[in-house]
């Protein structure tokens, strides 16, 4: 807004300051995500060393600080190397759609009150037609690498995605019960009087909790790169650039996952209580430091619990979460029909 | 004016991708061309105002049709000489279907016009578009949605009856009863004297 009015001053007609607007806002946006996303990737190597007692990366700048920047450039300076039996369209391509995908999601997250790039009145289902889209990066690299490890990576990680993406979907659809929205907007403004977490919907809450680490492909559900059985699963013929495309994909959506997390169910930008010192503080932060929290939560997930087997990832997915959600779908509609707080 | 524009690129990218799926040599660039297709119908839709459409058409037909499309496809051996052989054989009735659907298409589009008193927005003002589809699908159609719903139950019934086998030779694992298993129940403990154990 504060941008568009500056452009329009500068005597520009409306659509076109709207659109230089726009590009501005999503700039900076990306290229703050990248950044945090570059310390992400250093607090979760942290996480996963200390667990094991080990120090980390701790050569790079101060504490190891700046490693995640000399990987990135390492990545970038080396070779890319293309298999010659791959299909090169689609094997460059499929990068492309992992990270394009990952980072257009963050455009309906909201920040704070008001402050969220496209704010549609379908966020949510947004966010969710994005993530079921980010499936086809991974299967489409599988195919395209032309190698046995990687089509079974890529088939194994689509099964996967897919089949925890159904209870993802009922349980957005409590969430949506609750809210009487689609707009995440909004969602966060009818937790005003209390997080949905601490209500009907905290199974609902750990569910998602659970789905959305096996949507990111996170251990302890990393089968489609599970090294002791596919070396890498589908990225294993990347290198270089599209292989950091893919990585980054990856740490985009697990940062998604855990705003999701806070926005859904722990009032995204909201204080926990309505006090002073808590309410003075701006709402970026509290949505940040909930991120923090969720991930610091996958990342001991991630360093402490064992990887499943295929059968049983399908079992948990298929035969405990579908059911128990779909259950609480219908148990939520009634609890709210029963005690008269059915919003609209 | 932007909207002008966005409408003729996604309609030129669509018809240009639809084109690419009969055309495309490789079938699994064909299922990609299909899902581009998709994409940018939903596009179209955004641009109508009818965005919950738009999300449903890429979370249903993107995000779970086209992905086991591209499975089989994907998993199938085409030999591409094959394909090839029958083709005269299946140009004329191929001819014929495509000329007839061409003509009901060109049909329906010089006779049908649209009502000049039809709202040009798809939704009421002041209701959103998800609760307006709501509200006709659950209160107007009612019956006709849940006999959707009974065909669609049906359908999948008939699936799991076809693809169901029962295998006695096969063991299964228990995971209620694996979690139930206490150590005294798997493990016994002996007391071996040294040189006298067998």
């Amino acid at each position: 807004m504060v941008f568009i009015q500056l452009l329009q001053s500068l005597g520009l007609p409306y659509e076109a300051a709207w659109l230089l607007s726009q590009v501005l806002i999503i700039t900076i946006m990306i290229s703050v995500l990248l950044v945090i996303v570059a310390f992400v990737l250093l607090a979760d190597r942290k996480i996963f060393a200390a667990v094991q007692l080990r120090r980390g990366p701790n050569v790079v700048g101060i504490f190891g600080l700046l490693q995640s920047f000399a990987d990135l450039i390492k990545f970038l300076v080396k070779e890319v190397i293309i298999p010659s039996g791959a299909n090169k369209g689609v094997f460059l391509l499929a990068p492309l759609v992992s990270a394009i995908t990952a980072l257009s999601t963050w455009a309906v997250v909201p920040l704070d009150d008001g402050w969220v790039v496209a704010d549609i009145n379908v966020g949510i289902l947004y966010i969710f037609a994005l993530s079921s889209l980010g499936v086809y990066g991974i299967i489409m690299g599988g195919w395209a690498s032309n190698s046995k490890y990687a089509f079974l990576g890529g088939l194994r990680s689509a099964a996967q995605m897919i089949s925890y993406e159904v209870s993802i979907g009922f349980v957005l659809i409590t969430v949506l019960l609750y809210a009487g929205s689609l707009n995440l907007s909004e969602v966060v403004n009818a937790q005003r009087d209390g997080w949905f977490a601490f209500s009907f919907l905290f199974p609902t809450f750990v569910i998602f909790f659970i789905s959305a680490i096996a949507e990111t492909n996170r251990p302890p559900f990393d089968l489609p790169e599970a090294e002791s059985e596919l070396v890498a699963g589908y990225m294993v013929e990347y290198s270089s650039t599209p292989f950091l495309l893919f990585f980054l994909a990856e740490f985009v959506n697990i940062m998604l996952m855990s705003a999701m997390c806070a926005i859904l169910f722990f009032g995204g930008w909201l204080p926990p209580l309505d006090i002073w010192p808590l309410n003075a503080v701006p709402g970026v932060l509290w949505l940040f430091a909930k991120i923090c929290f969720f991930f610091f939560l996958m990342a001991m997930v991630r360093s402490i619990v064992p990887r499943y087997r295929y059968d049983q990832l399908m079992r948990l997915g298929w035969k405990v979460f579908l059911p128990i959600s779909l259950l609480w779908v219908v148990l939520t509609a009634g609890y709210l029909l029963a005690s008269g707080r059915v919003p609209l | 004016m932007l909207q002008g524009i966005a409408f003729y690129f996604f309609s030129a990218v669509m018809i240009a991708s639809a084109l690419m799926v009969i055309a495309a040599r490789n079938p699994v660039h064909s299922v990609l061309f299909l899902i581009l297709a998709f994409f940018n119908a939903a596009a179209l839709f955004v641009l109508l105002g009818a965005e919950f459409l738009a999300m449903i058409l890429i979370v249903v037909y993107v995000g779970a049709v086209a992905v086991l499309f591209l499975f089989v496809v994907m998993m199938l051996d085409i030999d591409f000489v094959e394909l090839r052989r029958g083709f005269m054989n299946y140009l004329p009735l191929g001819a014929v279907i495509g000329g007839l659907i061409f003509f009901e298409l060109a049909f329906v589009m010089f006779v049908w016009t649209a009502d000049p008193g039809a709202p040009l927005r798809p939704t009421p003002a002041g209701v959103t578009n998800t609760e307006a589809l709501g509200r006709i699908l659950y209160t107007d159609y009612i019956f006709y949605f849940q006999t959707a719903g009974l065909i669609l139950l049906v359908a999948m019934i008939g699936a799991i009856v076809l693809t169901l086998r029962h295998r006695p030779d096969v063991r299964r694992q228990s995971i209620s009863r694996q979690n139930a298993r206490q150590p005294a129940d798997a493990i016994e403990m002996r007391d071996v004297k040294p040189g006298q154990g067998s």
